[in-house]
């Protein structure tokens, strides 16, 4: 016994090292496997309060840039609008009451950390559950996609980013209509790039063709995701390998729009059963 | 003892820096600094082993909550405070060890004090991205990037250590 403790103490810092070692290692593994289900991340209450006022900081020093961001995008809804049509057609435009059957609502949320150079990327918003926000709706910026909900607390939410070796939105070619899945991270971890993939090779795409959502999943159809930068077939493969250059600017994100889409539920209902049977 | 709120003052402030500041700066994602490890290689001479790990292993896991990879860079700062005992071991005589503090640029001379920044720095790079690619395909890649970011790492490392600069009184 007296042995075993002179041998433990002349080579504790191996021990030492081992059992630390392991334990942050188990953290590792555990937290890998259960998809961040603990509360120790970003959503945090007390992380997130520090990177918000952080953010607040730096948004003094940005005010011009997002100002110029959201005054274009109050010019783009503005010509969404009926009064842009002229006095004469006015009268005669036909009032649908789309409210009672609007499919998809926002909910405008702030920007407090965001990342855009690790392996797996996730944004921090201001809003949480006690605004309406729920794990698995899909985010907008001003200019496209940005990712998906990932955890929600009560005042705040994070958002696996578009730039996250996991996430796959559903995109389709704005000509052709033909859809794949855009993923990030194979091969390249430069944040204005991604790969459309799973598009067949009798697809003809030409660079800088339009690459939208495809509407099948969280998102509505025909939001812009970016434009096709690079084309090519692999060697031996029956699928397009497609580069797009994203529309949105990762690095400058400042405000999002998280998509609430109201037969989501329903949608995922009825799909479901089909696996069942 | 008396410089305890030295090393928590340098912790906060390392911390802060690192998350702020170089959550975001990368030369192409080749090269990212991770300067809080400072902490760690600044600690001082006379801490026992146990103090060593269980505060490096806290460092890292604070640096792992704010970056949402829990475990990933306080299992690198593990291997870091390995490597500091192994160096110190091999590099130290015992009246360094009587006379001065802490393993600083001002106290060390600098030959020395650049060979511990790098080795240690390229030993917690490695480890923390291997782990976080948790597969050893592309190790070049790997390799490449680690000896690129352990000299960025070093180079800030010399700028807050000329900044906090102490001529030795003899």
């Amino acid at each position: 016994m007296r042995n075993l403790w002179i041998y433990i103490s002349k080579h504790n810092a191996v021990i030492l090292f081992f059992i630390f070692f392991a334990s942050s290692f188990l953290l590792l593994i555990n937290n890998n496997s259960f998809q961040r289900a603990s509360t120790w991340n970003s959503s945090n209450e007390w992380v997130a309060s520090q990177y918000q006022k952080v953010q607040n900081l730096k948004d003094y020093l940005r005010l011009r840039a997002i100002n110029d961001s959201l005054a274009s995008e109050n010019g783009r809804l503005l010509n969404l609008l009926p009064q842009k049509d002229s006095s004469e057609t006015k009268g005669l435009t036909k009032v649908v009451d789309t409210v009672s059957h609007q499919q998809y609502s926002y909910y405008t949320a702030k920007v407090i950390n965001n990342s855009v150079r690790q392996k797996n990327n996730y944004i921090t918003i201001d809003k949480g559950s006690l605004q309406g926000i729920k794990k698995g709706m899909g985010v907008l910026g001003p200019n496209g996609v940005v990712g998906i909900v990932l955890n929600v607390s009560p005042k705040f939410a994070t958002i696996q980013s578009l730039l996250h070796s996991e996430t796959r939105i559903s995109a389709s070619l704005a000509n052709n209509h033909a859809f794949g899945s855009l993923v990030w991270g194979a091969g390249n971890f430069n944040s204005s790039y991604a790969v459309l993939q799973d598009i067949p090779n009798h697809i003809k795409a030409k660079v800088g063709e339009k690459v939208v959502t495809s509407g099948y999943s969280l998102f509505p159809a025909g939001i812009p995701i970016g434009t096709v930068s690079q084309t090519g077939v692999k060697g031996g493969d029956n699928f397009l390998n497609i580069e797009v250059k994203l529309a949105t600017n990762f690095a400058t994100l400042s405000y999002v729009y998280v998509v609430n889409n109201a037969f989501g539920t329903a949608q995922k209902a009825i799909e479901l059963s089909n696996k069942t049977e | 003892m008396e410089r305890i709120p030295l090393h928590i003052a340098r912790f906060l402030g390392l911390v802060f820096i690192q998350l702020f500041l170089l959550k975001n700066i990368g030369f192409y994602n080749l090269s990212t600094p991770y300067i809080y490890i400072l902490f760690i290689l600044l600690l001082p001479f006379k801490i026992p082993n146990w103090a060593l790990y269980t505060l490096a292993f806290c460092c890292g896991l604070t640096i792992d909550v704010f970056h949402d990879t829990l475990g990933l860079h306080a299992l690198a700062c593990t291997v870091l405070a390995f490597g500091r005992i192994l160096f110190l071991n091999l590099t130290i005589t015992n009246d360094a060890l009587e006379t001065e503090p802490e393993p600083s640029l001002s106290s060390m001379g600098a030959r020395w004090f650049l060979v511990y920044g790098l080795l240690m720095a390229f030993l917690h790079h490695i480890t923390l991205f291997t782990f976080e690619l948790f597969s050893l395909s592309n190790f070049g890649g790997t390799l490449l990037r680690s000896i690129l970011s352990a000299f960025f790492t070093l180079f800030l490392m010399l700028v807050i250590s000329l900044v906090f600069y102490r001529k030795k009184a003899r």
